[in-house]
């Protein structure tokens, strides 16, 4: 990846989404990140990564608008992030599936275009075809008339997926989709993911404990770790020198022979899993 | 009055009485709400939530009773105060079922403290904790029609923001919906609909209707929609299965009523995946 192939790159000329100016986070009395700097622009894949208790959700809940920033600013489309943005598709790290309840899958895709509603419907039809095709975007239509207690997890990050989907936004957050799936599923869902960023030009930011699956995928990463949060693309801020004069520690990126990385020196191992 | 064979007569036989005729109107009505707001608290898991509104309704009734108002009316003041208390005392609280527990057990405390100060009928007391229908008055039915109307306007006004908020409480909080108003107006429905119901069930046999006939109807509907429409038949054919065997026996109708309910669940949790069959299994 040299400097030459990146500049002729036409991503660069895509309006940008979100946009992060000494942006600091953390609650009354404790600061979990400060003075982060990047940007995120329309079709970016981009991984957040980092050690647990870094303050990765916080920066999705920034986003949200389910907090302020404690300094700095951050813009979303170019205003102030306001909870309820329609532009935003949103899996959060946990979610409750009732075994009890058989609910069908297709019922929470179709609660994330008219949920909003007040009011009773019989559903409309339009709601139930939109709630179709969201799930056949992401392979997953023959899964419509499923209980969802009785999905794997794979299937069932397809349907939140299709959830987020549905009401076609701009920007996806995914909180750690890749948590309890095994390495065939997490290479599958990383694909799909991957091949919605490419054809629906959505931009995603997805949290991830291990990022060597994402690699291949990414264009940009986001790291945050000891308070401190460094973006760009994976090569160039994924390197010993870059990370070191960051932290003002020694850190060190290990390579192995099949590419993948570990990052040692902050907080012990991550990346490597 | 006797029992005979023939079905037609012996309902022509049961509704020449006046309390029958009532019992049946206002069964009918409680049925229909409890089988839809049972939905939702099985849903949201609100099991116990519901079960102490029942307790603290009736704290609230032995007080009316006290002071000589209808009970009904002290069950409502009592189950929406403290519904509203649970609701903002607990709202995301992973000690919830503590505090419920803490204001449930002050609340039978007053309400058998009202009881003791009452010198009239002990009967009152039992009707309270396990039902009388076969002593609702028409007044009694009129509330309940009333009730009813508000608990069912409020359902289809909150309909599908309360399903998805149930379903998906973080992403529906993160597209803007006001998720902590719509639990509270839910709890303060749940706390009208046990109000009315206590008078089928009684304070203690509350879950017969208010849980049961959901808890079967999502084994047997994937649809929300179909699932409440499959609770509330279930809570209407107890109900109605119910008195009309009481009337012609002499136990009491909630007696029946949970009985029903009972075997019902386990059948369904028994023959479950037969009645699905196996095309619906998973693949």
């Amino acid at each position: 990846m040299d400097i030459s192939e990146s500049e002729t790159r036409p991503q660069n000329a895509e309006p940008v989404l979100v946009e992060a100016e000494n942006l600091t986070a953390g609650y009354p009395g404790r600061t979990v990140w400060r003075e982060a700097n990047f940007n995120i622009k329309k079709g970016e894949f981009v991984a957040i990564i980092g050690p647990n208790g870094a303050g990765k959700t916080t920066l999705f809940r920034l986003l949200l608008g389910l907090k302020r920033p404690m300094g700095g600013t951050i813009r979303l489309f170019g205003s102030e992030p306001k909870r309820g943005s329609p532009r935003i598709g949103y899996v959060p790290q946990h979610h409750v599936i009732d075994e009890e309840s058989h609910i069908e899958s297709m019922e929470i895709v179709r609660l994330a275009l008219s949920g909003k509603r007040w009011g009773f419907s019989l559903f409309s039809n339009d709601d139930r075809k939109a709630a179709l095709l969201a799930l056949e975007g992401v392979g997953a239509a023959e899964l419509a008339h499923h209980p969802m207690a009785e999905l794997s997890g794979g299937e069932l990050q397809r349907i939140f997926l299709a959830e987020a989907l549905v009401s076609n936004p701009d920007l996806l957050l995914l909180d750690e989709p890749l948590s309890n799936l095994d390495m065939r599923r997490e290479r599958d869902l990383l694909r799909l993911v991957n091949d919605v960023v490419r054809t629906r030009d959505v931009a995603a930011l997805l949290i991830a404990h291990n990022i060597n699956p994402l690699l291949p995928y990414l264009d940009k990463v986001i790291y945050i770790a000891n308070g401190k949060v460094a973006s760009g693309k994976p090569g160039e801020v994924l390197t010993s020198e870059s990370l070191s004069a960051l932290y003002e520690i020694p850190v060190e990126v290990l390579h192995d022979s099949r590419g993948n990385l570990a990052i040692v020196g902050i907080e012990g191992h991550h990346g490597d899993e | 009055m006797g029992f005979s064979l023939n079905l037609a007569a012996d309902l022509q036989q049961m509704w020449q009485y006046q309390f029958m005729q009532h019992a049946f109107e206002a069964g009918t009505m409680i049925a229909i709400v409890a089988g839809i707001m049972g939905y939702f608290v099985v849903l949201r898991r609100s099991t116990f939530v519901a079960h102490a509104y029942s307790e603290i309704g009736f704290a609230g009734a032995a007080g009316g009773i006290l002071i000589g108002i209808p009970p009904i009316y002290g069950m409502l003041l009592g189950s929406i105060f403290g519904g509203s208390s649970i609701a903002l005392l607990s709202r995301r609280s992973t000690h919830r079922d503590v505090y419920i527990g803490i204001i449930l057990a002050f609340a039978l405390g007053l309400g058998l403290l009202f009881l003791s100060l009452y010198t009239g009928y002990a009967t009152e007391a039992i009707s309270i904790l396990f039902g009388e229908i076969l002593g609702i008055a028409w007044g009694d039915v009129v509330n309940t029609a009333a009730f009813s109307l508000i608990i069912l306007g409020g359902i289809a006004l909150l309909y599908r923001p309360l399903l998805f908020s149930s379903l998906d409480e973080e992403v529906a909080e993160a597209k803007g919906l006001p998720t902590l108003f719509i639990g509270v107006a839910f709890l303060l429905l749940v706390a009208v609909a046990v109000s009315i119901a206590i008078q089928v069930t009684g304070v203690l046999l509350i879950f017969s209707l208010m849980v049961t006939p959901a808890a079967t109807a999502q084994h047997l509907a994937p649809r929300p929609s179909r699932a409440i429409l499959v609770s509330v038949m279930i809570a209407l054919a107890v109900t109605w299965v119910g008195l009309f065997v009481s009337f012609y026996s002499p136990y009491p109708a909630s007696f029946f009523i949970t009985c029903m309910a009972f075997v019902l669940y386990v059948l369904v949790r028994v023959f479950h995946h037969k009645i699905r069959g196996p095309g619906e299994q998973k693949g």
